[in-house]
Parts: C-alpha cells; structure tokens; sequence
C-alpha cells in the first residue's frame, strides 16, 4: 500500500468517508491525464513517471473549459507539472500554483488529495470548486 | 512634327492648374536661347492658384492671395488663357481647340488637367448645398451657401462631409470656420486610411472629436433627401439611420481628368490617367502628360510634390536634357490646425519581414510607429498622429540606416533623445502588453532572464498575439551579447541542444524512445516544448502511430485525439478532401455525420469541410462513419501537411495548360501524414492566372505549357510572403523529387515552428544553396532524403483508421475513467443561424435556454 496523503482513507472513512474510489491506478496512463467525475465535479488524474499520482480540478482557470487532463505532463526543475492544453499555462501538480502564466495574471487550480490502496485510487475533493 | 531641341517650336500646356505653374516656370527659366514659347489654356476663370493653401481661404486669403506667382504667366514667350476649356486634341495636324472654336497648334502638347473631385452616385447627391472640395469656385460657393442657409434658417448649420482621409478633415476643418457643426463619415473602419494604420487612426479620431468634430466610422452614406426647397435637408446612412444636414461636402477622392487623352486615342490606365514612361512621355512621342492626371506604373497619386517632379522631367526633356521620374513619394501630412498627423514610407511595414516600434500615449493623444527593416536597422516608413514634429527629420532618413538618433524621435519631444544606438528605452516593442525596449533590456541586466522565452515570462511582452516576438528575440539577443552572456539556443530547459540538432541526435543514436533520449541527451521528464517537438522528429524519421507506446504521452492534446480543441473543450474534426475534389456522395456523408452528431460546419480556407463541436468521447463514433465511407484524417490538427489547394485546371477551366486537379490530389496523397516542424500548405494551378493562390504556399506548383514551375517558401499568417521560384518547367517525376528533397531537407533542419518562409530566408547561402541541395546534391544527401520520403510514402498509414481498429488506443477517448458513458456535463450550445455554438458564460450564468452538448442520436 502507498500513501501519497497523511490521512489514510481508513480513518477518515470511520467519520465522513471523504474517500471517493475512482479507479485503478493500471487505469491511468503513465504521463497522461484522465478525468474522473466526482459527485458532478470534474477532476483530473496523473500518473507520473516516478509512479506518484496527483488529483487537480478539470477545469483550466484560465479558459474555463474542462481541459486540464489533457495537457502534456512533465517537470518544471524537476516539479512535477501539467500544460494545460489550451493556452499552455503550466501548473504545479503538487500544489496546483501556476509555473508560467504566459503573460496572464496568475490563477493556481485547485488540488485533490489522493490515496492508493491495493491498486485503487481514491481522492479526497476539497474545498469549493473555483 | 516633333522638334528638335535647337529649333525654337510651340508648347502648348492644357490646364492652368499648379502642376502647369511648375513646368511653366521650370522651362522658361532654363531656356535663356528661347528655344520654346508656350501657351498654357486653362478652364477655370482663374490663373494658376495655390489648390494645396486653398482652405486658406476660409481663414480670409482672396484669390488674389492664392495665385501662384504671375511673373512666371507674364514672361514674354509665355501666354495663358483662363476660362477656355480643350475640347478636343487632333494629333494630325498637332492642334487643339477650345470651346470657343480657337485652335492652337503645337510642337509639343503637355497634358497637366489634374484631377476632377469624385461625388457619390447617390440618389440626392446634386440636391442644392451639396458640394465637393476642389477649386476656388467650390469654396466660394461653400462660404456663400452657408451664409445664405444660415440666414434663412435663423440657426447655425449642421454639416456633414463624406470621406474621412485628408482632404475630408481638412474640409470640415474648413466648415467649422465657417461656423457649422461638422460630422465626418468615413466608410470603414479608419480615417485617412490610405495613411494610417488602425492604431494611427484611432488616435486621430480622438484628437479629431477632441477638437469638435464628431466621427462616425464604418458609416456608409445611401441618400441624401432635400426639402421641399430643393435644398439638402439630410443623410441616410446603411444603418438605417438618418441624419439632418444642411451642407454636404463630398470628398471621397479624385479622378485623373483624361478625357480628353481618351478621346484622342492615347493610351490610358484602365484605372484612369494618362499613361506616361519616366521621362512623362505619352503613347504619342508629341505629347507628355504630367500631375495628377499621369498614371506612372499604374498610378495617379493626388500630391503636388510628385506632379512638381514630373514638371522639372518634362521640362528638362524639352531642353535635350536627361532626366526620369524617380516614382511617387507618398508621405503626407494633415493641414488641420491643432491637429498633427504624418504618414512616410512604407506605413504599412508592408516591406517583408518588416518590424515596427511603436510609442502610443492616449493621454495626450500621440501615437507614433517607425517601421523599420528585419534587422531594425533601416527606417522604411512611419506614422506619426498626435506630435508630428519629427516628420521633417525622420522622412529623408527613409531607406536609410538608422543610427541612434532616429528612433529617439518615438520618444515624447520634451525627453532627451536616447543615449546612442538601438532603440529608446521609451519605445514600445510589445503594443499588446505595453512594454519598452527599456523593460526589455533591464529584464536581461538586472533580472538575469537569459533568453527571450525568460523575458516573455518575465515582461509579458510576446505573451498576447506574439506578433511581437522577432523583434523581442532580437533585442534580449544583442542585450545579451552586449553583456557578454551566452545565448542559449536550446529548446528548454531539457535540451540544450537545437531542433536541427537534436533531429540528428536521434538519427544518429537510433533512440526512439522519450525516456531513452531525454537520459541520453536531456534532463528532467520533458516539458510541452520539447515533448511535441521530439514527437515530430520520431514521426518524421520512423513513421509510427501517433499513439504508439511512449509516444502518446508526448502528443498536444490535438495530436493525442487527433482532433482540434475549440475554445469550450470540444473538438473539429477535419476528413481529408485530396486537392479539394470530392464526390457528390462524399459530401451526403459528411452531411449526414455532421447531422446525426449535431456538429456545426464550415468550409475552411483549405478547401475542405470542418465539423466542430465533438465531444472527445464522440470523436471515434463520428470517424467510424467517416472511415467506413471512405474518408481518413485530414491532419488540421498536426504539424504536417494540411492541404493542397488546386484550381480546377485544363479539365474544365479553357485556359488550364495541365490537370492541376490531378497534381494537387497526387501531391496531397503522396505527402498526408508527414509530420514536419510546422504545418505544410501547397497550391497547385493549372496556370499563370493562379487560382489557387499557389504562391501564398509553401509549396506552390503553376502549371506551363512548357512543365510545372515550383515555387518555395510561400506563407499566410502573421508574415505573408510570395513564394520564390525554384525550378521551371519541371515534368511530374521532376516535380515530385524536387518537393521530396526540399521537404525532408527542411524537415531535418528547420526550428521548431519554423515555418518554410523564415527557413528559406535565413538558411545559409540562401535560396541557390538550396538549388544546389536540391538540384545538384551538393551536400551528398539526396539519397538519403529520397530514402527517407520513400520510406515515408510506404510506411503511410491513416491513424484514425489504425486507431478504430484497436481497443487500446480507443480507451483514449472515454470521456470520465470511472464513468466512461457520462457526457462532459460542462459543455453548453445556443443555437445560432441554424447551428449549434458554444454558449457564452453569460449565456450560462443567465441561463439561456441552450443545447446540453451536441445531440447524440447516433452512436454505434
Ligand atoms: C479552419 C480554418 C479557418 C477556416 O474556417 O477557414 C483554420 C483554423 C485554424 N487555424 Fe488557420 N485555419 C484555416 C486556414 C488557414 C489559412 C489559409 C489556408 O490554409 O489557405 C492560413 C494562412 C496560410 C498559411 O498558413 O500560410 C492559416 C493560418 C494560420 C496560422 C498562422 C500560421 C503562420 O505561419 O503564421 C495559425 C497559427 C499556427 O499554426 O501557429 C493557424 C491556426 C489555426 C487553428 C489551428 C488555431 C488553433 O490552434 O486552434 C484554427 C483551428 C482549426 C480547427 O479547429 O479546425 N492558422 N489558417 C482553416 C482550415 C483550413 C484547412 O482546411 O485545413
Ligand atoms: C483643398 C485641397 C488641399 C490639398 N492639400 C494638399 C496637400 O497638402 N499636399 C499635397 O501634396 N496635395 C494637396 N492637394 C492636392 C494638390 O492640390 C494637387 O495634387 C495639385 O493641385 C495637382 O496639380 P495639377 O496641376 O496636376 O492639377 P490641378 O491643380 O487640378 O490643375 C489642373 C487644371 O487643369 C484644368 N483643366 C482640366 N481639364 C481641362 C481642359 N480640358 N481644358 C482646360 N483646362 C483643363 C482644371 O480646371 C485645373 O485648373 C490638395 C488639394 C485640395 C483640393
Ligand atoms: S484566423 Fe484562424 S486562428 Fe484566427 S480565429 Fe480565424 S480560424 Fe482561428
Ligand atoms: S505585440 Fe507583443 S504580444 Fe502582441
């Protein structure tokens, strides 16, 4: 079992069972984003080559659309990063802060904690989506 | 008839305009031996005046104010003729006559009748008060209307002048003095557009209204209504609006006045004016024409300064002298007191590869543009609104090297010009974010950003349309050599290598994975630079699935679904139509998928079909149909070969020479899929006439009777350029091995994103060294580009084809991993003119009853 998170899903699960089971991590590709529905709300999935999986909202903030899965992965000085496929903004994949704005003023997109138990990927959504 | 130069022989001069005045006194002052005598017939009642000061007269000059010197009219060889009008020229006998029967023989007739003021042909446009702008008699009749309207009316007037270029502002400057309340209409989108540029023009309007005149843009007049009086009353314009005038004043550009030259069998433009050579001869050796009614390399300019020019020609010639027109200088500035603007040069930076710098400050109202050469080191033109001081300075620098001084005439008048060299710290080099080259340079000195992609980050200039980028290259480029640090000519910051570079890294070392090459030659896991970039280079060199293994992962989204993301997420979907030909039953196909989907359509500037707004889990659904009818990936999406647009040639069209059609199909099938470092566009006509706009292409094939003539290196976009010829009459074998080597050679070396204009330009030894490539393998390469295109023509396979047959690579398109049935909720349409488009956010805020996702009807 790798616990990307603090929290294990096992002891949240005893109160709110903020844990949604998404899917198999054999399901993501490696440097290629997935989305994933979550109670209604878009999210993108990341497997990166190190094998770490990161969860950020779907939505680009920067065009508005449901895009962000399907940006290019790689690393920006070795953090790991998405381009959103749009306007090519590039975004932290840890904390979702923007690398490079491309001229624009910057927005950061919301991440999602996320959880890996016995090849499943489970991802704890946070806050209000933006 | 014509008379030798010692001999003493007859000018006669038809027109006593300014240009007339010029020749007259340039020829007599230099003929002391009096070798001519001329007669000057002019139509207007008076003698030659000053037409350019003429809106002096509304600032108290008479017309005596306004003559132009009589010692010139009254020198004894001379005589003038006010009030008769030429009728006729009979070149037989060397005579004219005039409206009152006298006829005047000549040696030697010159043509100076100017120009008429052209009024529109509206209905309502000879109402009473409706007036142009061009001679004395105009302007008094102006004075006397508006004196005589205001009287009657008891208020004071409401005026409107047609056409807003120089003659226009000056025009309603004139009415404003007259004390009406004048309204400019100008019918696109700029005023004085033949000289200012959209930014050069919105600062004049401001200075315009600023001065109380208002201005209406984009205004087109369609009537003009009287009163019962028959005096005019008001406007209609194609808005629907109507306007309530009292006076109109048309200045919407003048006609050379070459009737009398038509008449008489001269050759003349099919545009109008005369037609003359550059020593102002016309197609008649007795007779030159000069002014604004000459037509020199297929125009008539309406300046004095370049009549003047004629006038010293013509009457150099006349004495047995040499001398030849040098062609129009175009500059002009606006006489309209408080209000600057001046146009010189190439104002348009039409010049190829032209850069400009420009320094606008709205405050104030100054715009200013130098249009410079690709170097930014020759100045080729410029504008200047709001402050045009530097006019006189900056004009004849034009075409020449500009040294520090020049460019500080960008900066506010009341700053100390720039230090030396280069351009002022205040000029602005990106319009779109604002920023200076002063911004530019500090981003490199004091902010240590060590290239131009650092700087963009860090100055956002580049970062809007990117128009700018050249010119910002360039400057961190000479601000980096100017501090001794190295320029980096690296991708990213995972490879240090170039494109061309890293393509022979790949060839050479056989890698054909990422992971293996960025551990070989790079660090890092790669970035949207160079991942794409490395994508290319692998396709160009082993043809594999665009999804294949490692692949995938380095695709743009566009490549990845092999599709075009729009603007809400969803994609177009472009089938190939080989040379643009398609079959009736094709196109019932396209039409059926595009309903049954709920796709909007669009013919493309490529001459094919474009259906937008698939859902990416729609995307392999809508090709099965589209494959299954016999369609594969038109590559709208890829960097590689777009289309090839033809024309529809010798099959049909009765000046074709050859099957352009066929070509063009036979090129576009040859050469699908081939990914190169930017797209690639041909045109194929089938002759000289260029239907195809063939030119405008990288590869552009002209059918002759004698072969095809390749022409190489053509582009649209931001920089347009005609392509160059190649190679001539080349056969189809020719052809093909000829656009073969080109495109694997540029395909090797090119930069990423470097299109085949910029390629052809700064490859070195330029266009002859790539004949000798080409032509006569002076690389020893050709095989191996031939091997290489051969091996791509064999290996070619439709990917969405190869992708509908294998389960794997269609999981891609699921649209959720954990609910792979459920529709992207986030995508809204409206429908407008029959079709769906994306809902604007307002329209999703407001709830607007929209389309939820293109239909679905059909998924098999
Ligand atoms: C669909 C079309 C407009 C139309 O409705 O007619 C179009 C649409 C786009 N063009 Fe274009 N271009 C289209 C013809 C052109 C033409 C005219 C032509 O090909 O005859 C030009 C100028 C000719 C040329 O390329 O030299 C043209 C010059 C550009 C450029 C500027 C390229 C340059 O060298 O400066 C871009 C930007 C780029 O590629 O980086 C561009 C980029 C685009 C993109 C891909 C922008 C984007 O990234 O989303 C547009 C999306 C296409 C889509 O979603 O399907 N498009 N574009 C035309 C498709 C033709 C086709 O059948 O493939
Ligand atoms: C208000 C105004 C402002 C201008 N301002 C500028 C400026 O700032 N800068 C600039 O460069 N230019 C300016 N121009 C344009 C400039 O005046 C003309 O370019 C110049 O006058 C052209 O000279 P021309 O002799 O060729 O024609 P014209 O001056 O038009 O003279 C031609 C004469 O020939 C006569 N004619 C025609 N046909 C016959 C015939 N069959 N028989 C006898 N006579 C005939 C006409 O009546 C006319 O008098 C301005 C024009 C106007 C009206
Ligand atoms: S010109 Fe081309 S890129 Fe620009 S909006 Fe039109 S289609 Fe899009
Ligand atoms: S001018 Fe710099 S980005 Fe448009």
């Amino acid at each position: 079992m790798t616990i990307l998170d603090a929290t294990t899903p096992e002891a949240e699960t005893m109160t709110t069972d903020p844990w949604t089971r998404v899917c198999r991590v054999d399901d993501l590709l490696v440097e290629r984003g997935a989305a994933a529905l979550i109670d209604g709300r878009q999210i993108a999935l990341f497997r990166t080559f190190d094998g770490r999986i990161y969860a950020t909202d779907q939505i680009d903030p920067f065009s508005g659309a449901a895009v962000l899965s399907r940006g290019i992965v790689g690393d920006r000085a070795g953090v790991p990063t998405v381009a959103s496929p749009m306007y090519k903004q590039v975004f932290d994949l840890r904390t979702g802060a923007c690398l490079d704005t491309q001229g624009k003023e910057p927005l950061s997109v919301r991440v999602h904690p996320v959880a890996v138990t016995d090849g499943v990927v489970f991802v704890r959504i946070s806050g209000d989506p933006r | 008839m014509v008379s030798s130069s010692s001999s003493s022989g007859s000018v006669v001069v038809v027109g006593a305009g300014m240009v007339a005045h010029r020749f007259v006194e340039s020829l007599t002052a230099r003929d002391p031996e009096g070798r001519w005598s001329v007669t000057v017939l002019g139509d207007e009642k008076y003698e030659p005046y000053d037409r350019v000061g003429l809106t002096g007269y509304f600032g108290g000059k008479t017309a005596e104010d306004l003559a132009l010197d009589a010692r010139v009219l009254t020198h004894e060889r001379v005589s003038v003729r006010t009030g008769s009008r030429v009728v006729r020229i009979d070149r037989e006998n060397c005579e004219v006559a005039t409206a009152d029967g006298a006829t005047h023989r000549y040696d030697r007739l010159v043509l100076a009748t100017g120009s008429f003021a052209a009024r529109l042909a509206l209905d309502g446009f000879d109402h009473e008060g409706c007036f142009v702008y061009r001679t004395l008699d105009d302007v008094a009749g102006i004075r006397v209307w508006v004196a005589r309207r205001t009287a009657q009316l008891g208020r004071p007037l409401r005026g409107a002048v047609v056409g807003g270029g120089l003659l226009g502002l000056e025009a309603a400057g004139a009415l404003q003095a007259e004390g009406v309340a004048p309204f400019v209409l100008q019918s696109n989108e700029r005023l004085m557009s033949a000289q200012l540029d959209l930014g050069g023009a919105k600062a004049l309007e401001r200075l315009i209204e600023a001065r109380g005149i208002d201005v209406r843009t984009s205004s087109v007049t369609t009537r003009v209504d009287a009163d019962r009086s028959g005096a005019v009353c008001g406007l209609e314009l194609r808005d629907g609006s109507w306007e309530p005038v009292d006076i109109v004043v048309f200045t919407v550009g003048v006609r050379p006045r070459d009737e009398l030259a038509r008449a008489a069998g001269l050759r003349v433009d099919p545009r109008g004016g005369v037609v003359i050579d550059g020593g102002c001869d016309t197609s008649d050796p007795a007779i030159l024409a000069i002014g604004e009614v000459a037509s020199f390399e297929g125009q008539c300019i309406g300046l004095v300064a370049p009549g003047y020019a004629m006038a010293e020609v013509a009457a150099t010639r006349l004495l047995g002298g040499e001398a030849a027109f040098p062609g129009f200088d175009t500059s002009a500035k606006l006489k309209l007191s408080g209000v600057e603007v001046a146009s010189f040069g190439d104002a348009f930076a039409e010049t190829p590869n032209a850069l400009d710098v420009t320094y606008a400050d709205p405050v104030s109202g100054v715009y200013k543009k130098l249009v410079l050469s690709d170097d930014a080191q020759t100045l080729l033109g410029g504008i200047l609104v709001g402050d045009a001081s530097a006019y006189t300075a900056l004009r004849p620098l034009v075409g020449r090297a500009l040294g520090g001084d020049p460019a500080a005439y960008l900066m506010p008048s009341d700053l100390a010009p720039a230090p030396q060299g280069d351009l002022p710290a205040d000029a602005i080099v990106c319009s779109c974010n604002g920023v200076t080259a002063g911004t530019v340079r500090d981003a490199v000195t004091e902010h240590d950003c060590a290239d131009a992609a650092e700087v963009k980050a860090c100055t956002k200039a580049g970062a809007a349309c990117g128009s700018c980028f050249t010119l910002l290259k360039k400057l961190v480029a000479a601000e980096l050599a100017a501090s001794g640090k190295e320029v980096s000519n690296g991708l990213c910051e995972h490879f240090s290598f170039t494109r061309a570079q890293l393509f022979d890294a790949v060839r050479v070392s056989g890698l054909k994975t990422f992971t293996a090459i960025v551990e070989r030659f790079g660090t890092g896991r790669g970035c949207d630079i160079c991942k794409p970039a490395l994508a290319s280079i692998l396709a160009s060199l082993y043809s594999e699935h665009v999804l294949s293994g490692e692949l995938a992962t380095m695709q743009d989204t566009n490549d990845h679904v092999m599709a075009n993301i729009q603007r809400d997420g969803s994609y177009s979907v472009v089938p190939r139509i080989p040379g643009g030909e398609i079959t009736p039953e094709g196109l019932v196909v396209i039409g059926e998928v595009a309903r049954d989907f709920g796709l909007y359509t669009k013919i493309t500037g490529g001459q094919r079909i474009d259906l937008f707004g698939a859902r990416l889990d729609q995307l392999p659904a809508i090709w099965k149909r589209l494959v299954d009818a016999g369609f594969e990936s038109g590559h709208a999406y890829g960097k590689s070969l777009r289309t090839v647009k033809s024309c529809v040639g010798s099959t049909w069209c009765r000046y074709g020479v050859q099957d352009s059609v066929g070509m063009a199909v036979q090129l576009e099938l040859r050469y699908r899929g081939l990914r190169s470092p930017h797209k690639l566009k041909f045109g194929v006509s089938g002759c000289a006439r260029e239907c195809a706009e063939a030119r405008g292409k990288d590869i552009g094939v002209i059918a002759t009777e004698a072969g095809w003539n390749l022409y190489v290196g053509g582009n649209g976009g931001f920089t347009p350029r005609h392509a160059v010829l190649f190679a001539e009459g080349l056969d189809d074998d020719g052809l093909l091995r000829a656009i073969d080597r080109f495109l694997m050679f540029y395909i090797r070396t090119a930069d990423r994103l470097q299109r085949t204009a910029p390629w052809v330009e700064e490859y070195e030894g330029g266009l002859e060294a790539l004949k000798g490539v080409v032509f006569d393998d002076t690389l020893g390469v050709a095989d191996d580009l031939d091997r290489a295109m051969a091996s791509h023509i064999d290996a070619y396979e439709d990917e969405w084809a190869a992708t509908l047959a294998d389960p794997e690579k269609l999981k891609r398109f699921q649209s959720f991993v954990n609910a792979p049935e459920v529709a992207d909720p986030s995508l809204a349409y409206v429908a407008e003119r029959g079709q769906a488009r994306p809902a604007t956010e307002e329209e999703r805020t407001s709830g607007t009853v929209f389309i939820g996702g293109t239909t679905l009807a059909v998924r098999s």
